[in-house]
């Protein structure tokens, strides 16, 4: 078996906010990232597909499909958007705050099960280079 | 809001997620050990034995994995690990001499070492479980410590 991973990034806006809690509680919590005016982060996203090697193709997965369904399913969705405001995982009412954490388990659920020929393994999202978020799918 | 406090008190269980921080410190070191004679510290250790020692500019990795916390989105507060960091990594490593400190009196402060050091203090870390350490020597070598993890 072996290992494949893609990269795409994408540059959003968001907050962190919970409605059930009160400003105070708010900010107290998630200090600056409360401010509901937003603030942004470039994201890079790393998407790992686990799968054996083709022996005509000799490929896990075609690079090219994969970079298309990571621009069709994640980037287009949430490049240059506000996770909070234009996302729909992340709208109010799901009570879901796109943390880094959030945003890596929200991908997972818009690629699994879309990549032909390959198992998804590891999706990380890095907010910074020094803070990043795994997800292997589990419950 | 004490440092490691949050997690413990807010967590509901939730998807199983990862969440790494990176920290740099710098410090020096020399590879020496008095169970070998000089020459075999030069040849074991090579430059790495100057008496004079040398140094690096190390990035040290933490990975903490748990539930994601439904009301916070987090796997665990992040200023409660940096705040845990600072005092338990950077105040005691940063700009230091590795082969002065206690931890280091009988055991050589090769980047392995310090990498044992560093993952036993942050199993102190009560805000989430710590479930890897990877410390980053230079750009072109690197030591981790860990759980296997993400398999499940």
């Amino acid at each position: 078996m072996i290992l494949l991973t893609r990269k795409a990034e994408f540059s959003s806006a968001h907050y962190y906010w919970n409605e059930a809690w009160t400003q105070t509680e708010n900010e107290r919590v998630f200090g600056r990232c409360a401010n509901k005016n937003g603030h942004g982060h470039n994201y890079t996203l790393e998407v790992t597909v686990a799968g054996e090697v083709d022996p005509v193709s000799g490929f896990v997965v075609d690079l090219k499909d994969l970079k298309e369904i990571l621009e069709r399913e994640v980037v287009s969705v949430y490049d240059h958007r506000h996770l909070n405001l234009e996302v729909p995982e992340f709208a109010a009412e799901t009570g879901r705050v796109p943390t880094t954490e959030n945003i890596a388990i929200a991908i997972w659920r818009r690629l699994e099960g879309k990549i032909p020929g390959a198992k998804l393994h590891r999706v990380r999202v890095y907010e910074m280079a020094d803070l990043f978020a795994d997800y292997y799918g589990e419950r | 809001m004490a440092a490691g406090e949050a997690c413990e008190v807010r967590r509901s269980a939730g998807p199983k997620a990862y969440m790494s921080r990176r920290y740099r410190l710098s410090a020096s070191h020399r590879l020496h050990t008095e169970a070998y004679g000089a020459e075999q510290n030069r040849a074991v250790y090579g430059k790495c034995n100057n008496p004079h020692g040398h140094g690096h500019n190390y990035g040290v990795e933490v990975t903490v994995g748990g539930p994601v916390d439904a009301e916070t989105g987090m796997v665990c507060d992040l200023g409660a690990l940096d705040a845990f960091a600072r005092t338990q990594l950077i105040e005691r490593f940063d700009g230091m001499n590795l082969n002065t400190l206690d931890e280091f009196r009988e055991l050589v402060p090769t980047t392995e070492n310090f990498t044992r050091v560093v993952h036993r203090i942050f199993q102190g870390f009560r805000g989430a479980r710590v479930v890897r350490v990877r410390i980053e020597e230079t750009g072109n070598n690197s030591f981790e410590i860990g759980d296997e993890y993400g398999r499940g």
